[in-house]
């Protein structure tokens, strides 16, 4: 199907917000690849266009010009081909409060078409691999902040995803829970051999997981490469610093907009 | 198919869940039932026009429908803010499917309590005069609650957050409720507000309800069904338009 061995593949990708003659590039010609099998880590400071490319390469958003390809297909074209091949953990959390867990699942099951017989087997399967079993019957509500990052994980990967993208999956969860996320990810990749894309504001997570790792910064892709090269090139001792080098210790105050405001005040709500 | 029927049994799910809520809705057709049933009640009889609660049950029941079928159809906002609504849209399935799933949900649910509300008018002392026309009862309660649903989620898909949700209650669903003849007869009203009622569009779901419990209409059934099929027909497609928009 594909005469290399790329999963992922974007090339000039440029997306614009705002009227003409103002427009603002949040994603502004970048350029990558990522293997078959590979945990990509894509690193930035708030606003440096992680979210809207992740955005442009799930679907939710058309580019303004450049070429995607996901898994051999185009997601301006082919859709549902693109949407059938990732699984994804948003950065806030997408699962129904009122639903329990098992049916958070088979709803997805059945978006995702999974027939009847295989569905149940391979809700029981995910259940218990991130350890939700037991408590499959219990609506989301009552679940922890690291319970439902697991129930989003197995969520994710009911379909059999060829790619898994995980915006910020970690956030806000205490150091034993983000050390067990990242061990059932780790897994996954080496089994089932599912390509890993993950953002995250932890660089030791990303020091310690991903093969490979893009810095972007003001929509640009400013270095890519493993954690040893890009410290080697900035001629730092952790990536934190090399982090900092490359992208400046300037604050990034990201622009607030509608959503992040409910975002805000739902945070605020659930304290 | 199987999309849509999974999105109409989360509505319903919810629904049946969030009794409190189930519970709290009924506390306005209540209030109308009591304080208007029996405060104007008199004043109605006097006035020679009968049974004030006959002519009041239908306009609680179409009042309760609004009301809830708004609601569900406004939780498009809800969904998109506790990031549910991501989950659809990232699937293969189209957003249409996801819009009708939603709305049947929706309209399924204020039907559901309509026929609640019903039950509450009997015992308040609504009587319907005959029962044979409450399959069309139920017709014109389902299409009700499928055009304001359809609208619920068409206004939802333009709004980024909950502020909006106040101006709708105040702007839409109150003037549509208070102009509708459910509380009021339309016949001999003044020309202008006659004219306000005619564009209504519960005005036409309250007199086919009317006709089906007590068989009196202003309207005419026939009339009532085809303009409520024609409109429900409009805002369910502008509503998977304004759906297909939306951007997260």
């Amino acid at each position: 199907m594909m005469e290399n061995n790329e999963i992922i593949s974007v090339k000039n990708l440029i997306k614009k917000f705002g009227a003409t003659g103002h427009e603002f590039a949040a994603v502004d010609d970048i350029s990558f690849s990522i293997q078959r099998g590979e945990i990509f880590a894509f690193l930035g400071p708030n606003g440096a266009g992680k979210s809207t490319t992740i955005k442009m390469l799930t679907t939710l958003l058309l580019p303004t010009s450049g070429k995607i390809l996901i898994n051999g297909f185009n997601p301006t074209v082919d859709q549902d081909r693109v949407r059938e091949s990732f699984g994804i953990v948003f950065q806030d959390q997408s699962l129904d409060d009122e639903l329990t867990a098992y049916e958070n699942m088979e709803f997805h099951g059945v978006l995702y078409h999974i027939e009847n017989s295989l569905r149940k087997n391979r809700i029981e399967e995910l259940l218990t691999f991130v350890e939700l079993w037991e408590r499959k019957n219990d609506l989301v509500k009552t679940f922890s902040g690291g319970m439902r990052r697991r129930l989003e994980i197995a969520r994710g990967l009911l379909h059999h995803p060829k790619i898994f993208f995980l915006d910020e999956p970690t956030l806000g969860l205490d150091p034993q829970t983000r050390n067990h996320i990242w061990s059932y990810i780790q897994d996954l990749n080496e089994k089932e051999q599912i390509t890993i894309f993950f953002t995250t504001h932890y660089m030791e997570e990303a020091d310690r997981v991903a093969d490979r790792i893009a810095v972007i910064d003001h929509g640009k892709i400013i270095r890519q490469g493993t954690s040893e090269t890009l410290k080697q090139e900035t001629k730092t001792t952790s990536l934190e610093d090399a982090f900092l080098q490359l992208t400046g210790h300037e604050i990034r105050d990201e622009e607030g907009g509608a959503m992040e405001r409910m975002r805000m005040r739902r945070r605020m709500w659930h304290r | 198919m199987d999309t849509i029927y999974i999105l109409w049994l989360r509505e319903l799910k919810r629904y049946y869940r969030s009794r409190s809520r189930m519970i709290g809705s009924l506390g306005q057709p209540i209030l109308f039932l009591v304080a208007l049933g029996f405060g104007l009640g008199p004043v109605f009889k006097r006035a020679g026009q009968g049974n004030y609660f006959e002519f009041l049950g239908p306009g609680v029941i179409g009042m309760s429908i609004l009301f809830t079928a708004v609601f569900t159809g406004v939780q498009v906002i809800w969904d998109r803010q506790f990031g549910f609504l991501k989950e659809t849209l990232v699937a293969p399935v189209t957003r249409f499917q996801i819009m009708l799933g939603k709305t049947l949900g929706g309209a399924t649910v204020a039907t559901l309590q309509g026929i609640i509300v019903f039950f509450l008018t009997l015992i308040a002392g609504f009587r319907p005069v005959s029962l044979v026309h409450l399959p069309l009862a139920l017709v014109f309660m389902f299409l009700i609650a499928l055009f304001f649903t359809s609208l619920g989620v068409a206004i939802a898909s333009t709004l980024q957050d909950m502020q909006g949700f106040q101006l709708i209650m105040n702007f839409v669903v109150q003037p549509v409720f208070f102009l509708s003849g459910a509380l009021f007869p339309l016949n001999g009203l003044p020309k202008a507000l006659a004219i306000v009622a005619s564009l209504d569009p519960l005005s036409y779901g309250i007199d086919g309800l009317r006709y089906s419990f007590v068989t009196v209409s202003h309207y005419g059934a026939l009339t009532s069904m085809l303009v409520l099929l024609v409109l429900t027909f409009i805002v369910l497609s502008i509503g998977s338009f304004l759906f297909s928009k939306i951007e997260i």
